[in-house]
């Protein structure tokens, strides 16, 4: 059974099931290339190289007229050194690449849209905290204020100052204890996926009522395979046709809500979301994952566990503690592995950009151009790529939770 | 960097909720119906392909049939056809045949008339002949004997002839 097991894994991890998939994105690509490439690149590279004279200036600008500015209040070294923040490690002005992506792809309490922190655009949400003792406090992200990175607010019903800093979070000002339950960036956007998703499935649903034993058309007709996909490809053929509809809701949820958040992910301009590249929501996943396994384990799970079989006793003291650790730690490396390779696929694409601001300031404006034109084709390469890897990683996440579950739940074979 | 690996409580929290809420909604509203009509669809459509394929077997049964019957009805065509002509010829032939005999039978009675016919005038004829030479007879004796020489003549004669036994 288990050799069956895994054989099945690798025979589904081989290419066939994407294989489809691949000539898509290849035939996607040819195409993109033949019609739009050189149009796309020029306006791209152009775009890129504007935009990385703006930011650049911009944050320049900002920066040096911090300094100037705390320089004239105070005129002390420790001004100084608070007027600055972890937004330039580097030299005065200078473009520090970490900077521009730790915010990018970390959670936040706004969605931001455009521009810097004085003139952009960005959507506030709102800031829940409850204050042992004291209640809870409500209010709007867009409440916090300050001139520099550390910005405060004071909670309008339990009246404690709260200190925003990039490099500590949130703390209160009087050190008292709070619990954070602001809706997030991410929060936010898995409550939107969330959303999206029961409307989408319901309709779909529906439409199963609607026309029974009709051809799918519409939106079944896009949803259709990949339910079917998560049905015929993952759960049937690893847990068993019998097992698999206990589980199926399950990793029909996870499968979706991945898919679903990794594209919403690669959509610009809306303020970046990296719902599955945050640590908090895969955790919950993954102990969703371990939770459903453990709950499900049987007498031969348990088993195998504590007492494997046909290892010599003196041998079991060695495996069953790595047993026992590995039931913990398949969850963990289900988490990290989600989180990082969402995070990852933002990263560098954020660096492509970055790039463009580091040539156009060291190099001068000819390199920026070139550099711009370069990042695109590698950024436009990457979104591909990103595309595949949020099905991919929505499937592997998938398969390894369906793996688990069959493991937990197979009988006795020996 | 730490904000990226760990779980903040508020995201955790929140998570949780509308995953488990996501996961119960979806489950009632989505999951349950959607895998229902697909697996009643597939099913439908196995009996359908199950369907076609017996009809298809009764189909090709049912033309193997109809050859047969139409062989049948061939062969039975023909033999008729055969029976009914070789009725006919006989009916032909046993006509002729028939006709045949009654012509001769015919041709025999008119032999047999024309021979009674024939035997009658010859009878007649004779008979004619014998009156009509008594009567040449009668006329030359008369003629012969008209004087009684002559008479005593021939009586002499046949005295002399008739030899006296």
């Amino acid at each position: 059974m288990k050799e069956k097991l895994y054989s099945s894994i690798f025979y589904t991890l081989n290419i066939r099931t994407f294989a489809s998939f691949f000539e898509q994105i290849h035939s996607m690509i040819t195409e993109f290339a033949k019609r739009f490439a050189i149009t796309a690149l020029i306006i791209l590279g152009g775009v890129s190289f504007v935009v990385a004279q703006t930011e650049g200036h911009g944050e320049v600008d900002d920066h040096t007229h911090d300094a100037h500015g705390t320089h004239d209040a105070h005129s002390t070294h420790d001004a100084h050194d608070e007027g600055h923040n972890s937004l330039d490690d580097g030299e005065h002005g200078d473009f520090v690449a970490k900077d521009f992506i730790i915010p990018h792809i970390a959670d936040a309490n706004e969605i931001h849209f455009f521009g810097d922190h004085h003139n952009g655009f960005s959507l506030p949400l709102p800031m829940i905290f409850y204050v042992e003792g004291k209640g809870l406090d409500l209010f709007m992200s867009s409440e916090f204020h300050g001139s520099h990175a550390t910005v405060t607010a004071t909670g309008p019903n339990t009246g404690t100052v709260y200190i925003k800093h990039p490099d500590t979070g949130i703390t209160s000002e009087g050190g008292e204890s709070f619990y954070d339950i602001s809706i997030t960036k991410s929060v936010f956007g898995m409550m939107f996926i969330m959303t999206l998703l029961v409307i989408m499935l319901r309709s779909m649903a529906r439409s199963y009522s609607k026309h029974p034993g009709k051809a799918p058309k519409g939106l079944t007709n896009v949803l259709e395979p990949l339910v079917l996909f998560v049905r015929n490809d993952i759960a049937v053929p690893i847990i068993g046709k019998h097992k698999a509809g206990k589980f199926l809701p399950f990793l029909l949820t996870t499968f979706f809500f991945i898919v679903a958040s990794n594209l919403l992910g690669l959509i610009p301009f809306i303020g970046g979301f990296n719902i599955t590249g945050t640590i908090g929501v895969t955790v919950v996943l993954a102990f969703a994952v371990f939770f459903i396994s453990t709950v499900n384990g049987n007498k031969n799970y348990w088993g195998h566990l504590f007492w494997p079989p046909g290892v010599p006793n003196l041998v079991k003291l060695l495996v069953v503690p790595i047993e026992v650790f590995g039931m913990f730690l398949k969850p963990t490396v289900l988490m990290i592995r989600l989180t990082a390779n969402m995070t990852a696929g933002h990263i560098i694409i954020l660096s492509f950009v970055s790039l463009v601001f580091i040539f156009n300031q060291n190099y001068g404006e000819i390199a920026g151009y070139g550099m711009g034109v370069f990042s695109t084709l590698f950024m436009i390469f990457m979104y591909f790529l990103e595309l595949l890897v949020a099905f991919l990683q929505a499937y592997v996440f998938t398969l390894l939770a369906a793996i688990y579950f069959a493991d937990a739940t197979q009988e006795a074979h020996h | 960097m730490g904000t990226l690996l760990t779980p903040a409580f508020g995201t955790v929290f929140w998570a949780t909720l509308s995953f488990l809420l996501a996961l119960f909604i979806l489950r009632k509203l989505a999951w349950g119906p959607i895998l229902k009509a697909l697996q009643d669809r597939e099913e439908s459509i196995q009996e359908a392909l199950r369907s076609a394929d017996k009809a298809r077997e009764e189909m090709a049964s049912l033309n193997s049939d109809n050859d047969r019957l139409l062989q049948e009805a061939r062969s039975t065509r023909d033999a008729m056809l055969k029976e009914s002509r070789e009725m006919a010829s006989k009916v032909v032939s046993d006509a002729k045949a028939k006709a045949k005999e009654e012509a001769s039978k015919e041709v025999e009675l008119a032999r047999e008339a024309i021979q009674i016919e024939r035997k009658a005038a010859i009878a007649e004829l004779k008979a004619e002949v014998a009156k009509l030479s008594i009567d040449i007879a009668e006329r030359l004796l008369c003629e012969e004997l008209k004087d009684s020489d002559k008479q005593k003549a021939l009586v002499d004669k046949l005295i002399d002839e008739s030899t006296l036994n």
